[in-house]
């Protein structure tokens, strides 16, 4: 998927995000009203703690056994009727999507929100084919209208304020009136989407867990656009990623519980739906048919590592984002990948190459907030740091190779590497460095490239008359 | 097709055997929920001040009156009509001592057709769904509803109104412990839902807004 196109570059669009200040005031915004809320879930640091253990363990043990649990998701799922299909790819996993809709000549399509169906670019892909997936979420569908991506996996227009939402709402929206009362914008939404879940063919949705034990479908949502995506068409279409399985029923409740605090602070959303099968024998309403998409890409190469691979542990909850001191200045936008945030950027360089998207790995101050913050205890510090690793020194042959390892090296890097190492380790050198750097410390021009990055903001640094090694020795220290 | 559907299954199973499987990890102490539990007498006003708090409103009845309760919310709302599910205990009550069509008296509509059938109507002439629950959680606030034949899927759902009966004896601690004690795992129904409010987002500015899609307003009819 990556040679053709050139690699995106993140410190463009970051400094472009930079300099807009209405972007960066609604995420600073935003960011804190989520770090506050999610601190008041987790007050009571035995709990946090107890419960944090629990998920961990809960999605170790879902990793452990994880081909065995696919398959006893597929049993399950099949005795209740729900038809599975496994798509190694994202162009497999759009090409049974659209065989599904084709079998049911739908072309009116209702989606709730689904970050696999993102990393599918499904909606480009459904319209190239004359159908019209509509997405219901209230953020997916303000965003959709402004052919944007998500900014945030939990809030998707989150980078938008109501007067931004108010302008596109009277554009796109022939019978809006223009309005900036958030339960008036609310309304228009309501009114335009009612239509469109009252018309669909067939709708389309994510999976948050899916149990093994009994083949169910659970979808998180406040909104009820996800229940009427799954209920009122005829057909369902789940897509999940291969990882979003866990074991037992009994394990849905810890998970769900740590998502719901982490993602935006709420002790339990407005709707939890759990499907287990299309529309039973005597009943009134729900889906003739429910099809349970299994998505690969990429992930099963992750798997293949067992650092790496607790990057699949991951619930999507978005704290660490929301926590992420570069994601609150950059914005979602500026990574330009599915994920953004300190889970993008361990996730996407391992699906894209460590060599295409080597720059997201460096858009980190390895504060360590995301790891603190992780519901299921996922070390992302040291995985961005493993990764840079890789990037630079990885061999791209093998099993549990990482994508293009190896390929993020870059030639003025290694050579200040070199140099610094040198100095480091030949003392003669490192003293004629000293003596040069102290003699000559007024020589320094502020105009310097590199230096000049510093000097612009700042006023230049000059270093001592004489190097520590020296006033060490006039002060009689005896040199080891 | 099946042949390239059952390549995709076997090279994706294939490539996970084949990776080293994560170390296992400790194992999962669900004490943490255990001892999560309420005296019998705070789990209703717990599960009622959670619910409150996300704009859900509550009525307190007891096992003779709820269905007045329900008739009298509905005039005192002027909601017309009321959809339900005539077949339960519940349907059957509320079809006994339902006011029969005086000028101004809200109507009783049966839930007994496929969708299919009565769409329309249920979108657009609706103005409030009746449910039972199977209990409800203190800890987050939350109703559990098992929909079925006798109670189908939608009737929480499209009409903008949802009026659900719980009693306060099937209140549980936590999700959790309503799983266990209700062995879900060797009996789930094709949906089983959680409702803790109305409808709501909060996708523009962080600012929440009611009634989205789902209704705009839970009433829990309590049974004490």
């Amino acid at each position: 998927m990556s040679a053709e196109t050139p690699a995106p570059e993140f410190r463009p669009a970051a400094s472009r995000a930079l300099r807009d200040p209405e972007l960066r005031a609604n995420f600073r915004r935003a960011m804190d009203g989520l770090i506050l809320k999610r601190g008041e879930q987790f007050a009571d640091p035995v709990e946090w703690n107890d419960l944090r253990n629990l998920g961990a363990a809960i999605r170790g043990r879902t990793l452990a056994k994880l081909p065995e649990l696919l398959e006893r998701l597929e049993a399950a799922c099949t005795r209740n009727g729900i038809r599975v299909h496994w798509a190694r790819d994202a162009e497999e996993g759009n090409a049974i999507v659209l065989g599904i809709l084709r079998e049911h000549g739908a072309t009116r399509v209702v989606k709730s929100k689904s970050m696999v169906s993102e990393e599918m670019h499904l909606n480009e892909y459904l319209e190239e084919q004359g159908i019209d997936p509509l997405e219901s979420d209230l953020g997916e569908y303000i965003i959709q209208l402004d052919h944007e991506t998500p900014s945030h996996i939990i809030a998707p227009a989150i980078h938008m304020n109501r007067r931004q939402i108010a302008r596109l709402f009277g554009k796109k929206i022939r019978e809006a009136r223009y309005t900036e009362d958030i339960d008036e914008l609310t309304a228009i939404a309501r009114r335009v989407l009612r239509k469109k879940f009252f018309e669909a063919d067939a709708g389309i949705s994510g999976v948050n867990f899916a149990v093994a034990e009994t083949g169910t479908l659970c979808l998180v949502e406040n909104e009820g656009n996800g229940r009427m995506s799954t209920h009122v068409p005829s057909v369902h279409i789940a897509l999940m990623g291969l990882e979003k399985v866990v074991e037992n029923l009994e394990d849905v409740p810890p998970l769900y519980s740590l998502l719901t605090r982490s993602a935006t602070g709420q002790p339990i959303t407005t709707y939890f739906n759990m499907i287990s099968g299309p529309r039973g024998a005597e009943e009134k309403d729900g889906p003739a048919e429910v099809h349970l998409v299994i998505l690969d890409n990429g992930r099963s190469r992750i798997f293949e590592d067992e650092a790496l691979a607790q990057t699949l542990k991951c619930i999507r909850c978005g704290a660490c984002m929301n926590h992420c001191p570069v994601y609150t200045r950059v914005g979602g936008h500026a990574y330009q990948s599915v994920y953004p945030g300190p889970i993008g950027k361990i996730l996407t360089p391992q699906m894209e190459g460590v060599g295409r998207r080597h720059d997201l790995l460096e858009a980190s101050s390895l504060c360590g907030a995301c790891g603190e913050v992780c519901p299921v205890g996922i070390r992302i510090p040291e995985l961005i740091v493993r990764l840079r690793r890789e990037a630079i020194e990885g061999r791209p042959d093998g099993p549990g190779s990482v994508a293009e390892a190896g390929r993020g090296r870059h030639a003025l890097e290694s050579a200040a590497w070199t140099i610094w190492e040198a100095a480091l380790t030949d003392s003669g050198l490192y003293r004629a460095l000293g003596f040069a750097a102290t003699r000559l410390r007024r020589l320094l021009p502020p105009w310097l490239p590199v230096l000049s990055r510093w000097t612009s903001v700042r006023s230049t640094p000059v270093p001592g008359r004489r190097t520590l090694h020296e006033l060490a020795r006039e002060a009689g220290v005896p040199d080891e | 097709m099946s042949d390239r559907v059952g390549t995709a299954r076997a090279t994706i199973l294939g490539r996970l055997r084949a990776a080293r499987p994560p170390a296992t990890s400790p194992p999962s102490d669900f004490d943490v929920l255990a001892r999560r539990v309420f005296p019998p007498g705070e789990r209703y006003p717990r599960l009622r001040r959670k619910m409150e708090t996300v704009h859900a409103e509550f009525v307190e009845t007891t096992e003779a009156e709820w269905p007045s309760a329900v008739i009298e919310f509905l005039r005192a709302e002027r909601l017309g009509t009321l959809l339900y599910g005539p077949s339960t205990p519940a349907g059957r009550r509320l079809a006994q001592v339902w006011p029969s069509g005086a000028e101004g008296d809200p109507r009783l509509v049966p839930y007994d057709r496929p969708v299919e059938t009565m769409k329309a109507d249920l979108f657009d002439r609706m103005d409030a769904g009746f449910t039972t629950t199977r209990g409800g959680i203190a800890d987050t606030g939350g109703l559990i509803l098992w929909p079925s034949p006798e109670e189908p899927r939608l009737l929480s759902l499209v009409p903008p109104v949802h009026i659900a009966l719980l009693r306060e004896a099937e209140i549980y601690d936590t999700f959790w412990q309503a799983v266990r004690v209700q062995k879900w795992a060797s009996a789930m129904p094709p949906n089983a839902l959680l409702i803790s409010g109305p409808s709501k987002t909060a996708d523009i500015e962080q600012t929440l807004s009611y009634g989205v899609h789902g209704p705009n307003r839970l009433l829990v009819i309590v049974v004490r």
